[in-house]
């Protein structure tokens, strides 16, 4: 941080004053002046809310990815479908026993385990072989998309928020000040607020345990020198079928959490497959914390898009990828090897 | 490897020989006589039908495969923005040519329109390639499918240009020399020729000094670069031959269909592009056209043989993925390679030494 601030005096102070601004423009009633340009403050505040929850799920999904792509560089384009069966199976467990709590933990393990009949099955027996690996996943990804098509059809599905969960609060931000003088504050659903807050301490629980325990300690060295760490005596392939299940475990609750604020439908898994990828690649494959900045890049252009310009929405994203790629092939946060 | 396969055409003894000293009517494989003699009299054999839907859909998808399997097999860089680079060039036809949008169509005549629509697509797929090309290995997968999901979303949503969802229709071939290309057999017999110039142009190229530096490229690239060749301009110019075949299937594609839209250039077809290149191998140009008649086969016909079998006809797709599936997991190299592995099979006497090899000897590709 220091040696950024250090070598890039001046792009320092734009992110500062950038920063600044943001803060600014959050807590502060706006001016008439700046009400006219940008529409109104709640448009806004809700805009900049469901970008940072949208990045959230997002991060969700490709930390797995890019975790497993950085240790193994597995390329598992088959990510996507299990995001998309998690939510399925996270939607049935929530509606027969009615725990939503619970249909995390069944989603974690059940998906964990495919991961590692994944990794077990596919690729162990095809280390190295990136083109193979990834053509045998879009196949995969094909054959589980109509299997699940035809299990549970065609439908929206949207797995219900529990009672103690629904319904908006009321945060500390001023949206508007009333003729009369008297405050209005944002609300916002609680539920998005609570899968923000998890989604942010499963961030940091897997940067301390990656840069604080032993199998951190191993997962990293695994991504530096692979060889290297077998021939220490390391039984590596067991590292990777636990980083595996990990990985696609995380896929599936994000299944269960984007089935609860937003909805489930076939055509998911490859939205969600191709947010992952442009995520990894803006933020730099197999860095975590890349992961999360570019979730939160994609996130709050996807929903800043959609208010300030509705048509192109969904192009800014890749445009942003595009310009990531053009000066920094390696991603945001990636390093060159 | 390659620049051993075929040494009939290499100069012998250093004496400069001209290209087509190799094309006398003897050098020509028995192969070639009989696809050729098939192909040419298929109108006598098959209905309009098969003509039109199977054979000239199987010979344009082949055509677009082509060009994935010139950058996959030769250039080592597998881009699934072929499908979108086909579908730009049938969308700039429909956009500078006729269509039944006046409102959009400029309706300039086709010997403007096709050259301006094949020149645009061919650029779309360099500057695809230019990006691409600044990553390695299996990131110009990632990028060149999210770029080619990048090109569907924009047509999807773009009205003033694309005209959104619904695309263009109407789109027909030139009333040229009196012929109606539209009418089944003229149009197989165009589809055939650019097939076949395609064909021949990337076996050409592919031992031409440009394709061989190339496979040098795929092989090694640092070694290359240290022999002074410009790795980055020999990729980028793949692209830009590649590009090209696929444009002109593009424009075929849309006279084909008479439409385009979106869904031409969806993620489902560009990754079904891949597959056709892979089902038939990456490593002979000959692999995408037979890889592109089973996909068209089981696409035309897999729905009635699976109600005729009892099953729901909406399992296609799982049809499709477990075929697919199957061939990627027990042959990489695809329907090729396998026919290539039994032939090894069959004749397992060495040729050079007349001594029996092994049995798996010379079968890993």
């Amino acid at each position: 941080m220091k040696g950024f601030m250090a070598r890039n005096p001046f792009w320092s102070l734009i992110i500062v004053l950038a920063i600044c601004f943001l803060v600014w423009a959050i807590f502060a009633p706006w001016p008439p002046g700046f009400v006219d340009t940008f529409g109104r403050k709640k448009i806004f505040l809700n805009a900049l809310f469901n970008g940072v929850t949208l990045g959230a799920l997002y991060f969700l999904v490709a930390s797995g990815f890019t975790l497993i792509f950085g240790l193994m560089k597995n390329v598992n384009l088959a990510h996507g479908s299990l995001y998309l069966l998690g939510g399925y199976i996270g939607y049935d467990v929530a509606n027969t026993t009615g725990w939503w709590l619970l249909s995390f933990v069944v989603v974690f393990v059940v998906v964990g385990a495919m991961g590692v009949l994944l990794q077990v099955l596919v690729f162990q027996r095809m280390e190295g072989e990136d083109l193979r690996q990834t053509l045998v996943t879009i196949g995969i990804s094909i054959v589980v998309a109509d299997l699940m098509l035809w299990y549970w059809g065609g439908d929206f599905y949207q797995i219900l928020t529990p009672d103690w969960l629904s319904g908006p609060i009321q945060l500390p931000i001023v949206t508007a000040v009333k003729s009369s003088g008297e405050a209005v504050f944002l609300k916002y659903p609680f539920v998005r607020i609570v899968i923000l807050a998890a989604s942010i301490v499963i961030g940091i629980a897997m940067w301390l345990s990656l840069n604080k325990t032993r199998i951190g300690m191993l997962i990293r060295a695994g991504v530096d020198d692979r060889d290297m760490l077998s021939a220490t005596g390391v039984r590596i392939q067991r590292v990777f079928v636990l980083v595996f299940a990990f990985g696609a475990g995380l896929a599936g609750v994000a299944g269960v959490v984007g089935g609860t604020f937003q909805s489930l439908a076939p055509g998911e898994d490859t939205r969600f497959l191709l947010a992952s990828l442009v995520v990894v690649i803006v933020g730099g494959m197999g860095s975590i914390p890349g992961a999360a900045l570019g979730a939160l890049l994609i996130g709050l252009a996807e929903q800043f898009g959609s208010v300030y310009m509705p048509t192109y929405a969904v192009v800014l994203t890749f445009l942003i990828m595009v310009v990531v790629l053009a000066f920094r092939p390696q991603g945001l946060l990636g390093e060159r090897r | 490897m390659a620049v051993t396969e075929d040494t009939s055409t290499a100069p012998i003894n250093g004496k400069p020989q001209s290209w087509w000293s190799g094309l006398s009517l003897s050098s020509i494989p028995t192969p070639y006589w009989f696809v050729g003699a098939f192909m040419l009299l298929l109108p006598v054999l098959v209905g309009p039908f098969m003509l039109f839907q199977v054979f000239g859909w199987a010979l344009i998808l082949g055509m677009i495969a082509l060009s994935l399997m010139f950058l996959g097999g030769y250039g080592g860089m597998v881009s699934l923005v072929q499908m979108s680079v086909a579908a730009c060039a049938a969308y700039m036809l429909a956009i500078f040519g006729d269509s039944a949008i006046t409102q959009i169509s400029l309706g300039w005549p086709w010997w403007v329109a096709i050259p301006i629509a094949l020149v645009i697509a061919t650029g779309f797929g360099t500057l695809t390639g230019a990006l691409a090309v600044r990553t390695e290995g299996i990131y110009t997968i990632m990028i060149t499918l999210a770029i080619a999901s990048a090109f569907f979303y924009f047509t999807r949503q773009n009205y003033v240009l694309f005209n959104g969802f619904s695309g263009f229709n109407g789109v027909k071939p030139p009333q040229l020399l009196g012929v109606d290309w539209r009418q089944p057999i003229p149009f197989y017999y165009l589809t055939l020729f650019w097939a076949a110039v395609a064909y021949l142009s990337v076996l050409y190229v592919s031992r031409a000094p440009f394709g061989l530096a190339l496979q040098g490229v795929r092989d090694n690239a640092r070694r290359m670069e240290a022999l002074g060749y410009n790795v980055t301009a020999h990729r980028i110019a793949a692209y830009v031959f590649a590009s090209f075949i696929a444009a002109v299937a593009g424009i075929l594609l849309v006279w084909l269909n008479g439409q385009v839209s979106p869904g031409t250039a969806g993620i489902g077809p560009a990754i079904d592009i891949l597959i056709i290149a892979v089902v038939g191998g990456l490593a002979r140009p000959v692999g995408p056209f037979i890889g592109a008649i089973i996909y068209v086969l089981l696409r035309t016909f897999a729905l009635d043989f699976m109600v005729s079998m009892g099953l729901s006809g909406e399992r296609f797709q799982l049809l499709v993925g477990l075929v697919f599936l199957g061939i990627v997991f027990w042959s990489p190299d695809g329907i090729l390679g396998l026919w290539e592995r039994w032939r090894n099979r069959m004749n397992s006497t060495d040729r050079l030494t007349g001594e029996t090899r092994d049995k798996d000897g010379g079968s890993e590709a």
